[in-house]
């Protein structure tokens, strides 16, 4: 929390900032397009009275939610997985992509479920939900691996394309939710940076009503 | 997890030391001397409580209490807050105290958090109850009672949001007349701060578009007291409508009191359904990404505990305004006496005489220190000098002088 009226932005490295600058530039902010590929961690944007804290996608919401942020941008995966006591102001419609079942082609019950994925709290919450006791093992990466190699039968990670599937030779089975990314704000931000933020809000949502 | 290593503790616990614990305390005087001068009295409850009574009526959600088991295998809580035993002892040790009733209090309160960093498990509340008065004066009273409170803890700036769960409620019931799954449902997502989730279910409720665009439009119903006006104009409801005027009162009272530049209108912020019955508060401070305190009314709870009554208050987050809270008070006057074994008996005297006019005195015997003396002798002429960690304003030494020793 700053209250020199600079706001703070916590923004994704990698995929979803280069959609998320576009989107804030065609929203009349001007924000350069490149330092995503600078290793500069704190990033001034003067033109826009704002500055970027670049981020891995998945600690956006802590950033936020303890005040060091006043504000993030963050896929709904992530949103859902971590939980974290935020405001989720805006469905900024980038980065879309879907949160899925994957399993191979023809896949049957098995004794002991497993499922292998890097979001444990969705995926345990959607098995319970669908009434079904699985093992759930975290991974942090490759997750088409898991079932190729026997390690479990099926995963729940995040579909784009699908192209990654469909060259392992994987099925998507059910979706759980899809995913795109959010503008999110603390608290007491909220409040007390009201009018930036409120304003921030209307630009966008007027260009990604355009962008339907 | 393996075993403890010797200078762990539970997670979310903390240990306060000198300096943390002289600011907390200080905090903590103000601010009760503040209550005190509006005419709330201080009381104190037990740590423990009966799960079945205080721990199912408070408005901490059940997995966020700490919970035991006494030897006869009755669940026992750790209190989570201070309303819910405030309201059982106004229902029996102070039945036949006439209303309206003005409690204090200053306690430490336990929630059983997810492991994480700065969630704390214990934490220190100092709030007020103001019971059996259900006028929009007593919320506005407390609400600046919370106002002075915080100056008093010495908060340099902070806003006080304001917001009622009547409108919500009232605009839900006349939009979705009997569709009471909907409202909840509705409700869940403003409670859980999911705005974009609101309007995707919006999107999806069957409805008119007029009453869609006005049930979305209550996210921006923010602001000073204009956004009273804009409310009125978005419901018919009578229930909506009596929530506004009550609002409106308590404004108005607030503005008798001179803090309307405190105060903030936010119809979006809601508090606990369940447990709020009208008027629900936040102050936030600069350089804090959390609340610093929050209250407001809620008049079910005493008929939990056999004495329906109207209720108000608010509890101060008094660990958090620790953190933004400085330390700009000067640190206490403080002696330094060395004595020989000869001049003990004046070097005592001595001691007790300056503790009496309320200062600080540390007595050393003169051995123990010798070969320091001479250097601190030396700093002390200088001014304020640093002894064993501790700040001293003044050396005093007893005896040593005839002898010719230091």
């Amino acid at each position: 929390m700053t209250d020199n009226g600079v706001l703070k932005v916590a923004m994704p490295k990698g995929r979803i900032y280069k959609q998320a600058s576009k989107l804030f530039r065609e929203a009349g902010l001007s924000i350069p397009e490149d330092f995503d590929d600078s290793r500069k961690l704190i990033i001034p944007v003067p033109e826009a009275n704002m500055e970027f804290i670049m981020a891995k996608p998945v600690d956006v919401p802590t950033y936020v939610e303890y005040g060091v942020a006043d504000i993030g941008i963050v896929g709904k995966d992530v949103l859902m997985e971590e939980n974290k006591d935020v405001y989720e102001l805006l469905d900024l419609g980038i980065a879309k992509c879907r949160m899925s079942v994957i399993g191979l082609p023809g896949w049957k019950p098995v004794i002991h479920p497993r499922v292998a994925t890097k979001y444990p709290n969705v995926a345990s919450q959607y098995f319970r939900e669908q009434g079904q006791q699985v093992e759930v093992i975290k991974l942090n990466g490759s997750i088409e691996l898991a079932p190729l190699i026997g390690l479990a039968d099926r995963i729940v990670d995040m579909v784009e394309t699908g192209q990654t599937l469909k060259e392992n030779g994987l099925v998507e089975m059910e979706t759980l939710f899809s995913v795109t990314s959010r503008l999110i704000a603390n608290r007491v931000s909220y409040r007390l940076k009201n009018n930036a933020i409120q304003a921030l809000c209307d630009r966008l949502s007027q260009k990604i009503a355009v962008r339907g | 997890m393996s075993k403890p290593k010797v200078f762990e503790k539970p997670t979310g616990v903390k240990d306060y030391l000198p300096h943390a614990v002289a600011k907390l305390r200080r905090i903590e005087r103000n601010v009760l001397e503040c209550m005190r001068r509006w005419g709330y009295e201080q009381i104190m409850t037990p740590t423990m409580e009966y799960y079945d009574t205080v721990g199912v009526a408070s408005a901490t959600s059940d997995q966020k209490l700490f919970k035991l088991l006494n030897q006869r295998g009755t669940t026992i809580v750790l209190r989570s807050e201070m309303t819910s035993p405030i309201a059982r002892v106004v229902s029996s040790l102070l039945k036949e105290t006439p209303f309206p009733l003005r409690l204090s209090y200053h306690a430490n309160v336990f929630r059983a958090f997810e492991e994480e960093a700065g969630r704390d498990a214990e934490f220190f509340q100092t709030g007020v109850e103001l019971v059996g008065d259900p006028s929009s004066e007593a919320d506005a009273e407390v609400i600046a009672l919370a106002i002075a409170s915080l100056q008093a803890a010495g908060v340099p700036s902070f806003k006080i949001a304001v917001g009622h769960v009547g409108f919500l409620n009232g605009l839900f019931q006349e939009a979705l007349p009997g569709r009471t799954e909907e409202q909840m449902n509705l409700k869940s997502h403003l409670l859980q701060r999911d705005h974009v989730g609101y309007r995707e279910a919006l999107k999806k409720l069957s409805l008119e578009d007029s009453v869609r665009g006005e049930l979305e439009g209550i996210l921006r119903l923010r602001g000073g007291v204009e956004v009273c006006d804009q409310a009125l104009s978005l419901s018919g409801s009578p229930d909506a409508q009596a929530a506004i005027r009550q609002l409106c009162e308590v404004w108005e009272v607030l503005t008798a009191y001179g803090l309307q530049d405190h105060v903030l209108i936010d119809l979006t912020m809601i508090g606990d359904f369940s447990y709020y019955t009208g008027m629900t508060f936040e102050g936030y401070a600069s350089h804090l990404g959390f609340p610093v305190c929050s209250g407001g009314r809620y008049d079910n709870l005493l008929a939990q505990f056999g004495r329906p009554a109207a209720a108000t208050g608010f509890a101060l987050k008094t660990t958090r305004i620790l953190e933004v809270v400085g330390d700009d008070e000067a640190d206490e006057n403080r002696i330094l006496i060395v004595y020989t074994k000869e001049n003990r008996r004046e070097a005592l005297l001595e001691a007790e005489r300056i503790r009496e006019e309320g200062l600080v005195a540390v007595t050393e015997k003169e051995d123990v220190l010798k070969d320091v003396l001479p250097g601190l002798r030396a700093e002390a002429a200088k001014g304020p000098f640093v002894h064993r960690g501790m700040t001293f304003d003044r050396l005093v030494v007893y005896g040593l002088e005839k002898e010719g020793r230091a």
